[in-house]
């Protein structure tokens, strides 16, 4: 059966069943047409975009393992929309910085090395139970979500343009996380207990995402200082966990600096499995 | 372990403004919330709606198919409910 | 919807007058070629082989999952990565339509998952071999998909309602997933020696079980006629098979690949594919458990259910809570 006799037969079924499984692509901004149709930024823009593309891509990488070991189905697929929106912000932000040094996005995943990529410590860190995920969501949900806000209005239009489609997605990863932070902060013993081990392991990576660096300062109009997320992103989150019955941590914090390339040791495992394959075919495409 | 089975809940989907919502199926979920929250998640991966319902399956309520001919009977032979019924008038512009 | 109370005919030799006239009703409709809805009354017979298709096919995409989930950290582009998650998705999507339209015969869900938790469900035993190479991403779309879609497209047009329309909505996502398989092998088979090999080895490790996918040849497939005759089933396993072949045939050319099977040809006086033997004895040795990663697909369901379990309870707790503070 080809696709032209499948669509026939599938259309024979009707109308009642093609208006509840129509699909139509939307008009968002994607990777493709900021390569063909995008300006090159400038040297520090594109390092500024590769931050967050660096953020979302190593993230993505974490969430997407979650595919086919949810708690339950229903939840696969919810982690899975979440590991997809966020890959396709990763996409957008690397090939956007990939304009300025004639790069594509796939050079920018596969073939740059360890010290070379300017994520956060808080994406690297491993998803742990459920919990461990879902408090790293949170935490990280919050601050794109502030993030993006402000980056939307950014002098640099494709910037803007990518956090303004993005600042709706993570809305809803926000929602997601706040969901189940309160359900299993509030559910049983065992699953708060479960959150609270899960605050202190990663709260120590906090701090870092709200540093202020060289690249933020040279650009006022375009990038979205760290620093100036950390009240509301305070504010935000302490209510939810008060709504969950949960307390941030009373934790040290870690001396992480993955935007200058300096990163924790989980990175290197998860750049040796994402680059295998793609490294043992130099210029092959795929 | 029972007690920690998630209900099942009806999804319905509105595909776009205009249309009434439409069963889908169904799923599970802990609570409302969440339900309302899979259901955008299961069936609309592909913009296929605009708005969702969700209700308790053991909260609907339906006709019994056993009485499908004490139920449905009536409007059979009703045939002058239907504007084909009225042949005079056939052919008669804006009518 | 459950039905309140499944009915058991047969339970009493002699039919009531009821069951009589339930049966005449119910033998009406398949002979309309209509559909039987979830609070129609049907045969005992005919519930108990849905809810055993259905549920295979809904355990089928589950498991079917994880053998393309392996490679989703490893795709070679992040393209390819989007496209595989957004596809794995979809199966997870899919394998819920199905449990959806499954609990509609009065089963739940907890109760099907325990029986492929427990090994006593089957599903579809291709799943049962490893994806070795990110080839077999190709490969695993374009025979594999391509082997169910040949399967459910006539089911959508299955007499039992909900799972007719489990099928469409299945169908018509799946539509890209065996044209993503098919790309991946194109770009393979185009590319470097080493892409080439890996593409051909892909497909010479696929071809066999995927032909198998259909059953086992029509005059050793018992049930199938009963199949048919309930309109659930619309074409014989050999037929589906037959059609199958004859269009991987055609596609391997575009592919520049060949099919592992040099005695394929058509038999202009049969009007029909010669393909090789398939080896049944292997499928069932595969289908009774003994399939190279039998084991380690059902441990990973089993890990992935017993690694759950406080999230769905501390949920469940939490609603329990809540709805009572409402009452209160």
């Amino acid at each position: 059966m080809n696709h032209d006799e499948l669509d026939a037969t599938l259309d024979s079924f009707g109308d009642a069943l093609a208006s509840a499984t129509r699909v139509t692509p939307g008009n968002a901004l994607r990777p493709e047409d900021i390569a063909v149709d995008g300006v090159a930024p400038s040297d520090e823009v594109a390092a500024y975009a590769l931050t967050l593309g660096d953020d979302s891509l190593i993230l993505a990488q974490r969430l997407s393992h979650w595919i086919s070991r949810g708690p339950e189905l229903e939840e696969d697929i919810a982690l899975g929309n979440i590991a997809l929106d966020v890959l396709g912000h990763a996409r957008s932000f690397l090939t956007y910085a990939g304009l300025a040094m004639g790069k594509t996005e796939d050079d920018l995943a596969y073939w740059r090395e360890e010290e070379e990529f300017t994520s956060l410590w808080m994406v690297e860190q491993p998803n742990g139970h459920f919990g461990v995920t879902i408090v790293r969501q949170l935490i990280l949900s919050i601050y794109q979500h502030l993030l993006y806000s402000k980056l939307a209005e950014s002098a640099d239009e494709t910037l803007a343009a990518i956090a303004a489609k993005a600042v709706k997605e993570v809305d809803y990863h926000r929602d997601h996380s706040i969901m189940w932070t309160i359900r299993l902060g509030l559910g049983t013993e065992e699953s708060a207990e479960k959150m609270r081990h899960a605050l202190e392991i990663l709260w120590p990576y906090v701090d870092e995402m709200f540093l202020d660096e060289e690249i933020h300062r040279t650009l006022p109009e375009v990038a979205v200082l760290p620093s100036s997320l950390r009240e509301d992103w305070d504010k935000e989150i302490s209510a939810v966990l008060a709504d969950a019955g949960l307390e941030i941590p009373a934790t040290g914090q870690a001396m992480a600096h993955g935007r200058r390339g300096e990163h924790s040791e989980h990175l290197g495992y998860i750049l040796a499995e994402m680059q295998v394959l793609a490294r043992k075919h130099p210029g092959a495409t795929w | 372990m029972s007690q920690s089975n998630w209900p099942l809940w009806e999804v319905f989907v509105r595909s776009s403004r205009g249309l009434s919502h439409v069963h889908a199926g169904s799923l599970h979920a802990p609570d409302a919330e969440m339900a309302v929250r899979n259901a955008r998640d299961l069936y609309t991966r592909r913009n296929e709606g605009v708005s969702l319902w969700v209700v308790k399956s053991s909260d609907i309520i339906s006709s019994d198919p056993d009485e499908k001919d004490a139920f449905f009977e009536s409007p059979q032979g009703k045939d002058y409910r239907h504007a084909t019924y009225y042949k005079a008038s056939e052919g008669v512009k804006h009518l | 919807m459950a039905p309140t109370t499944p009915q058991e005919p047969g339970l009493n030799a002699v039919p009531s007058y009821e069951e009589e006239q339930a049966q005449a009703r119910f033998d009406a409709l398949i002979d309309k070629d209509s559909r039987v809805e979830p609070r129609d009354w049907m045969p005992a017979p005919y519930r108990k082989t849905l809810t055993r298709q259905v549920s295979q096919h809904a355990h089928s995409e589950i498991i079917g999952m994880q053998p393309e989930a392996n490679w989703i950290t490893r795709a070679p582009s992040l393209k390819r990565k989007s496209i595989l998650m957004a596809k794995v998705q979809d199966e997870a999507g899919h394998g819920l339509y199905l449990y959806s339209a499954a609990e509609t015969l009065g089963t739940p869900r907890d109760e099907l998952n325990e029986q492929l938790l427990t090994g006593r469900a089957k599903y579809s035993s291709i799943f049962n071999y490893p994806a070795r190479s990110w080839a077999d991403m190709g490969a695993i779309g374009w025979l594999v998909d391509g082997a169910a879609i040949a399967n459910q497209v006539p089911l959508c047009r299955a007499s039992y309602g909900p799972y007719g329309r489990a099928m469409v909505r299945i169908c018509k996502e799946e539509s890209f997933h065996q044209r993503q398989g098919f790309e991946i092998l194109l770009s393979l088979s185009r590319g470097t020696e080493a892409q080439k090999k890996m593409a051909q080895d892909a497909v010479n490790r696929f071809y066999e079980p995927s032909l198998m996918m259909f059953g086992p040849p029509d005059d050793q497939s018992p049930n199938s006629k009963q199949s048919m005759a309930w309109n659930i089933k619309r074409f014989s396993n050999d037929e589906l098979r037959q059609r199958f072949v004859g269009m991987i045939a055609e596609q391997v050319k575009v592919l520049g690949l060949t099919l592992p099977d040099p005695e394929l040809r058509f038999d202009e006086e049969k009007k029909q594919w010669i393909h090789k033997d398939l080896n049944w004895d292997e499928f069932m040795a595969v289908i009774k458990g003994n399939g190279p990663v039998n084991a380690q697909r059902l441990e990973r369901r089993r890990e992935a259910h017993r690694e759950g379990a406080w999230v769905r309870e501390a949920a469940a707790a939490y609603a329990a809570k809540q709805a009572q503070s409402e009452v209160a």
